[in-house]
């Protein structure tokens, strides 16, 4: 049996203690989401891209890239804590929550279409 | 598991659950169950995200994202939430150091980062509010002050929570409990701070490119 690498308080109570990160950590994702946050803002308030759309998605990017950084440095998520179970749940909700989320818009941007007064009903199937 | 029948007699019953639970120690599925819980929270936004973004363009002759969001206010509210998320994690690592006057420390200063949060979300509103755009103006401000005015709950709740763990802290130190339910608050703050990147990211920032 190896020692721990790092002693638990009796936080979890069991054997496997959760990462705690150290401060190393806090602070490259600390920095991480400075820059990442800082960006989007800069590209939106600036205007340098000149055009919505690649402006939209970049910024979308920027919001995954940093939602991820904030799991990993701040949450502490990896896929060994609680036996796996919390990158589990965490998937699980991912999934329900893409599907709520692009379901609702798809769904209701074709409503809107289908409802546009003056739209051609006459070419529905 | 084979189930046997003898004859001799009903020595041996057949056992198909346990009556008794195994030994857990305290608090030893908390940490799980909190995050279980914050996943539920994470659909709850996601129904306000999806009721945005289906909402988020009809102004019904009201304003725009473009005429009442102001940007940089609301980059210094995400600094201040972030600064704030840094210091809380400043605050665990004191915890796990077992240092009662440090962890209480940095529970101060990222409780005033989050009250700095809440007072400058609380400004907004009462501004756009002022300004006739308050939530009962079109489908876009009330679908805006649901989902904005959710997470803002939900900061209001962590500082009162964040409060109460900064007494029992000072009444019991650092005590197992105590540490798990650092560690549980801890998992809410950064959450929020997630939940706020979509926020400012699809609302503020997506609003001003309609």
């Amino acid at each position: 049996m190896s020692a721990p690498p790092h002693a638990n308080n009796g936080a979890t109570g069991h054997g496997d203690a959760a990462d705690h990160g150290s401060l190393r950590s806090y602070l490259t994702g600390f920095l991480l989401s400075v820059f990442l946050t800082a960006i989007p803002f800069w590209l939106v308030m600036s205007g340098v891209l000149n055009n919505r759309i690649a402006t939209a998605i970049a910024i979308t990017v920027f919001a995954i890239v940093q939602i991820t950084v904030h799991m990993v440095y701040f949450l502490h998520m990896n896929t060994r804590s609680e036996d796996g179970w919390s990158i589990m749940a965490l998937m699980f909700t991912l999934i329900l929550v893409v599907i709520a989320l692009v379901g609702s818009l798809w769904i209701i941007y074709h409503l809107n279409g289908n409802m546009m007064p003056g739209g051609d009903m006459s070419q529905m199937p | 598991m084979e189930i046997t029948t003898t004859s001799a007699g009903a020595a041996a019953a057949p056992i198909f659950c346990l009556t008794e639970e195994h030994e857990h120690a305290a608090g030893g599925s908390t940490l799980l169950g909190f995050w279980i819980y914050l996943m539920s929270d994470c659909l709850l936004f996601a129904a306000l995200f999806a009721t945005f973004g289906v909402l988020g363009g009809s102004y019904a002759g009201g304003p725009a994202p473009k005429q009442v969001f102001e940007l940089p206010l609301v980059a210094v509210n995400t600094s201040m939430l972030l600064l704030s998320s840094i210091t809380y994690g400043f605050a665990m690592l004191t915890t796990y150091q077992g240092r009662v006057v440090a962890t209480q420390g940095w529970l101060v200063v990222t409780a005033l980062f989050g009250l700095a949060f809440i007072g400058i979300e609380l400004y907004e509103f009462a501004h756009l509010i002022h300004d006739g755009a308050g939530p009962q103006r079109s489908a876009f401000l009330s679908a805006f002050f649901t989902l904005v005015g959710t997470h803002g709950l939900h900061v209001t709740v962590g500082l009162i929570w964040m409060t109460t763990l900064m007494v029992q802290v000072g009444q019991r130190g650092l005590i197992p409990a105590n540490v798990r339910r650092l560690a549980c608050l801890s998992m809410f703050w950064h959450f929020l701070d997630v939940i706020w990147i979509g926020v400012f990211t699809f609302v503020y920032l997506g609003g001003m490119l309609r």
